[in-house]
C-alpha cells in the first residue's frame, strides 16, 4: 500500500491542471507547421552532430597517425595557394547567404533571389576551386597514397566536398523555388535549414584549413 | 469524414506505395522486423555449421562440398571457411538483427503511437532508411558469392588482416571490400533512422506527453538513437579509411615490414592497427547498448504491466538509461586491454567500466522492486521479460570479471568472452525481441498469438540458451581459445571436447525450438483469434487505437495525455489501470 499511495500526485488528487508546455517541443499542439518546422530544425542539428562526429573521428585519426610518424613518414605537403582563394569564396558565399535572408525578412523578394543565386553560384565556384587544388596536387605528383599528410588532405577535403554537394543541392533547390516564385511560408524552413547547414560547412572548412596549416 | 479536429489521412491504395515503398512507419516497422527475422535465421544457421564443424572437424559432409566446392572440398571445411562463417554470423547478428529489430522494427512501429504522433517526423527519410538497410544486407550477403567467399576478419574487422588484401586469405579480396561497403551503407541508414527517432521524440509528442510521462520504451529508443548517431558516424569514418588502405594504397592502419604468406608487403608503412581498434570500439561499445537498451525498455514496460504495478522508480530508470548511454562512450578501451595499452589507461577504462555497473544495478533493482508484491500474470510476453532480467544479470556478472585488466588478459581470447557477450548482448536482446513480439503482435496484426505454443517455446529456449552459453564460461576458464576451427588435436583441450559436444547438441536443440516460434508467428497471423483493442489492460497510447491501428494511428483525433505511463493499481480507481489518455477524475478511496 505504501508504494501504491505514492504512485503519482495527479492520480490521487484528480485530474491535473492543463499540461504545461515544458518547452523542448513537447506537450504542445501536435501537427501543423509549427511541429514540422521544429522537427526540421531538430533533424538538422542531429545531422550536424553526426557530421561533427565524422570529422572528429577523422581528426583523432589524424592526430594519432601524425604522432606515430617517427620515421619521417609524415611529410607536410605543399598545399596549393588556391585554397586561400577558395576559403575566401566560401566565406563570402556564407555572408551573402545571410544578406539574402535579411532581404527576405525585410520583404525584398527580388533582392533575396539575387543574393541567394549569387551565394549558390559561389558555392559551386568553391567546389570548382577545390577540383583545381586537387588537379594542381596531382600535377605536383602528390597523390592520396604519397604519404599520410597527403592521405589525410585528400580524405578530409573530399569528405568536406561530399557534404558540400549536399549543401549546394539544398541551395539550388531553394533557388529554383525562389525564382519560380513559389516561396511560401512552408519554404522558409527550407531556407533556414539550408542556410544553417551552409554556415556549418563554412565553419568546418575554416577548421580544416587550420588543421592543415597548423598540423598538416 | 466529419472529424472534430482535422481530416483523416487515408492510406495509399496502390500495392507498391502501401507495402513496398511505404512511408507509413507501421509498415516500415514490419519491414524491418521481417528483415531481422530473415537475418536471425541466416545467422543462426551459420552458427550451427560452426558448432557442427567444431566437434566433427574430420567428418565429410557431402553437401558442404556442394555448397563450397573449394572451401569445403570433399565435404570437409577449411579453417578459413569456418572463420568466414564466424565473421558473417557475428556481422549479420549484430548489425541486421540486434541493431535492426528492437530499434528500427519495434521503435518505428510504436514510438509514434506511444507519444501520440501520426507518423515519424520525416516519412520519406524513414522509407529511405529501410531500403538503404535492405541494400546493405544484399551487399553483405553478396560477400558469400564472390570469388574467395566471405571475409575472415570477424565482425570487428581488425587490420592488418582486413586491410592487406587477398594475400591474407581467401575471403580477404572482394569479400572483405563488400563487407566494408555494406557496413558503410548500413551506417548511412542508421544515421537516417537516428535523425527520425530523435526529431520525432523531441518534437512530435502530443499534448500532455511531457518527457517524464513517456513510456520507458520511448526513452530507450531515444537514447539508442543518440548512441547510433554518434557511434555509426565514427564507424563510417573508420570504414572510409580502411577501404582506402585496401584499394588505393594508403597506410592509415597498415604498418611497415609486414610479411604475409611469405610475401613482403612493401607499399605500406607507418600505419597503426591500434588506431582501427580505437575507432572501431568507440563505435563498438555503444553498439552493445544499442542492442540492449530497447530490450530494457520493453522489459520495464512489461514487468510493470504484467505485475499490475507502477514501474518502481520511474525517474531513476530514466536517469539510469541516460547514464548508461553516456558512460557507454567512455569505456571502449576495455575491449583493448590485450593491445599493450598503458596500464594506467587500462585502469581508467576499468574504473569507468565498473561505473556502468551502477546504473545497470539500479535497473535490475528497480525491476525486482516492480515485481515485488505485484499480482504477476505469467503470460508468454512476461516470461520473456523475466528471462531478459535473468540473462542480463548472468551476462552482466561475467562482465565484471572481464572489466578487470588482470583477469581479462587471461580470459580475453577464450570462450569466456563468447559466453559473456552472447548472454548479455545476444540472447538477452533477443529475449527482449521475443517479449516485444508476444506483447505487441496483437496490436501489429490484430490477432492473438498462441499462449501454449508461446510458453513451450519460452521454456525450451530458456533452458536451451543456458545449456549453450553457460558451459562456454567453463571451457573459457579452462583456457579454451575462441575463433579456432578445430581443437581436437590440442592435448590440453581434449577433455573439453565432450563439453563442446554438449553445447553443440544444445545449439541444435535450441535452433529447432525456434521453429515453434516461427510456426506460432505465421499460424497466429493467419488463424489466430481476433485481438481486442487492449488485450493486456495497458495504459499507453497504442492500446487506445484499433488493432491494427489505422493509417494515421488515431483516426484523425489528436490524443491528449493526462498522466504517466505506469498507473497500475491506483487506490480508489475503478479499474486496476488508468490509461494515459484518461482525463476522468479519480475517486479518492482512502
Amino acid at each position: 500500500m505504501g508504494m501504491a499511495a505514492s504512485i503519482t500526485h495527479d492520480a490521487v488528487q484528480g485530474p491535473p491542471p492543463p499540461p504545461i508546455d515544458i518547452g523542448w517541443g513537447g506537450g504542445g499542439e501536435p501537427g501543423g507547421r509549427g511541429a514540422d518546422r521544429r522537427a526540421s530544425f531538430t533533424g538538422l542539428f542531429v545531422l550536424l552532430a553526426a557530421s561533427t562526429m565524422v570529422f572528429a573521428a577523422f581528426t583523432s585519426a589524424f592526430v594519432v597517425r601524425r604522432g606515430l610518424s617517427d620515421m619521417n613518414d609524415w611529410v607536410s605537403i605543399h598545399k596549393p595557394p588556391i585554397l586561400f582563394v577558395n576559403t575566401a569564396i566560401l566565406l563570402v558565399s556564407s555572408f551573402i547567404l545571410d544578406l539574402s535572408r535579411r532581404a527576405l525578412k525585410a520583404g525584398a523578394r527580388s533582392s533575396f533571389n539575387l543574393w541567394w543565386t549569387i551565394a549558390t553560384a559561389l558555392g559551386i565556384l568553391f567546389l570548382a576551386g577545390q577540383a583545381v587544388a586537387w588537379y594542381q596536387l596531382k600535377q605536383a605528383g602528390v597523390y592520396i597514397s604519397t604519404n599520410p599528410a597527403s592521405s589525410f588532405f585528400y580524405v578530409l577535403t573530399a569528405s568536406h566536398a561530399f557534404h558540400l554537394l549536399g549543401g549546394v543541392a539544398a541551395l539550388v533547390y531553394v533557388d529554383i523555388q525562389a525564382l519560380r516564385l513559389r516561396l511560401g511560408p512552408a519554404k522558409r524552413t527550407a531556407i533556414d535549414v539550408s542556410a544553417i547547414f551552409w554556415h556549418f560547412l563554412d565553419g568546418l572548412w575554416v577548421y580544416l584549413m587550420i588543421l592543415f596549416y597548423v598540423w598538416g | 469524414m466529419s472529424s472534430p479536429v482535422h481530416a483523416v489521412h487515408h492510406a495509399p491504395h496502390s500495392f507498391f506505395r502501401k507495402w513496398i515503398f511505404s512511408m507509413d512507419h507501421k509498415v516500415i516497422g514490419i519491414q524491418y522486423y521481417l528483415l531481422g527475422l530473415f537475418s536471425v535465421f541466416l545467422g543462426m544457421s551459420l552458427s550451427l555449421l560452426m558448432r557442427y564443424h567444431m566437434v566433427n572437424p574430420n567428418v565429410a559432409v557431402s553437401w558442404f562440398g556442394k555448397l563450397w566446392p573449394t572451401a569445403a572440398a570433399g565435404g570437409i571445411m577449411t579453417p578459413e571457411l569456418y572463420l568466414s562463417l564466424m565473421t558473417m554470423h557475428g556481422t549479420i547478428m549484430v548489425f541486421f538483427v540486434l541493431t535492426t529489430v528492437p530499434q528500427s522494427g519495434f521503435g518505428n512501429y510504436f514510438l509514434p503511437i506511444q507519444i501520440g504522433a501520426e507518423d515519424m517526423a520525416f516519412p520519406v527519410l524513414n522509407m529511405m532508411s529501410f531500403w538503404t538497410t535492405f541494400l546493405a544486407l544484399i551487399v553483405m550477403v553478396a560477400a558469400f558469392f564472390v570469388q574467395g567467399g566471405a571475409p575472415l576478419s570477424g565482425w570487428t574487422a581488425y587490420p592488418p588482416l582486413s586491410g592487406a588484401g587477398p594475400l591474407t586469405g581467401p575471403g580477404e579480396g572482394l569479400g572483405q571490400t563488400l563487407w566494408i561497403l555494406s557496413i558503410a551503407i548500413f551506417c548511412g541508414a542508421s544515421l537516417m533512422g537516428a535523425i527520425n527517432f530523435i526529431a520525432t521524440t523531441v518534437d512530435l509528442r502530443c499534448k500532455g506527453m511531457t518527457l517524464m510521462r513517456m513510456p520507458l520504451t520511448c526513452w530507450t529508443w531515444l537514447v539508442t538513437a543518440i548512441l547510433g548517431l554518434l557511434g555509426f558516424a565514427v564507424l563510417l569514418s573508420a570504414g572510409v579509411l580502411l577501404i582506402l588502405d585496401r584499394t588505393v594504397g594508403t597506410s592509415f592502419f597498415l604498418p611497415a615490414g609486414m610479411i604475409i604468406n611469405d610475401h613482403i608487403i612493401a607499399n605500406h608503412k607507418g600505419g597503426s592497427p591500434l588506431l582501427w581498434q580505437h575507432l572501431f570500439w568507440f563505435f563498438g561499445h555503444p553498439e552493445v547498448y544499442i542492442a540492449i537498451l530497447p530490450g530494457m525498455g520493453v522489459t520495464s514496460q512489461l514487468l510493470s504491466t504484467f505485475s499490475r504495478k507502477p514501474i518502481f522508480g520511474y525517474r531513476a530508470m530514466v536517469y539510469a538509461i541516460l547514464s548508461i548511454g553516456f558512460l557507454g562512450f567512455l569505456v571502449w578501451g576495455h575491449h583493448m586491454f590485450m593491445s599493450g595499452m598503458n596500464p594506467y589507461s587500462a585502469m581508467a577504462f576499468a574504473t569507468l567500466t565498473m561505473c556502468i555497473g551502477v546504473p545497470s544495478a539500479i535497473k535490475t533493482f528497480n525491476w525486482i522492486g516492480t515485481l515485488w508484491g505485484g499480482k504477476i500474470h505469467f503470460d508468454t510476453a512476461m516470461l520473456f521479460a523475466l528471462g531478459f532480467v535473468s540473462l542480463f544479470v548472468t551476462g552482466g556478472v561475467s562482465g565484471i570479471f572481464l572489466g578487470q585488466p588482470a583477469l581479462d588478459l587471461y580470459f580475453h581470447d577464450t570462450y569466456f568472452v563468447v559466453g559473456h557477450f552472447h548472454m548479455i548482448m545476444g540472447v538477452a536482446a533477443i529475449f527482449g525481441m521475443f517479449a516485444g513480439t508476444f506483447y505487441w503482435f496483437p496490436k501489429m496484426f490484430g490477432k492473438m498469438m498462441n499462449e501454449k505454443l508461446g510458453k513451450l517455446h519460452f521454456y525450451l529456449t530458456f533452458i536451451g540458451v543456458y545449456c549453450i552459453f553457460t558451459p562456454m564460461h567453463y571451457v573459457g576458464i579452462a583456457g579454451n581459445p575462441r575463433r579456432y576451427a578445430d581443437f581436437t588435436q590440442v592435448e590440453y583441450l581434449g577433455k573439453l571436447i565432450p563439453v563442446h559436444q554438449f553445447m553443440t547438441y544444445a545449439a541444435f536443440f535450441t535452433a529447432a525450438v525456434q521453429l515453434i516460434f516461427l510456426f506460432n508467428l505465421i499460424w497466429s497471423w493467419w488463424k489466430g483469434p481476433k485481438a481486442a483493442v487492449n488485450p493486456w489492460n495497458c495504459t499507453t497510447l497504442e492500446w487506445t487505437v484499433p488493432s491494427p491501428p489505422p493509417h494515421d494511428n488515431f483516426g484523425g483525433v489528436h490524443p491528449v495525455v493526462y498522466r504517466g505511463a505506469y498507473e497500475y493499481s491506483v487506490p480508489g480507481a475503478t479499474a486496476d489501470f488508468i490509461m494515459q489518455s484518461d482525463p476522468a477524475p479519480v475517486v479518492s478511496g482512502d
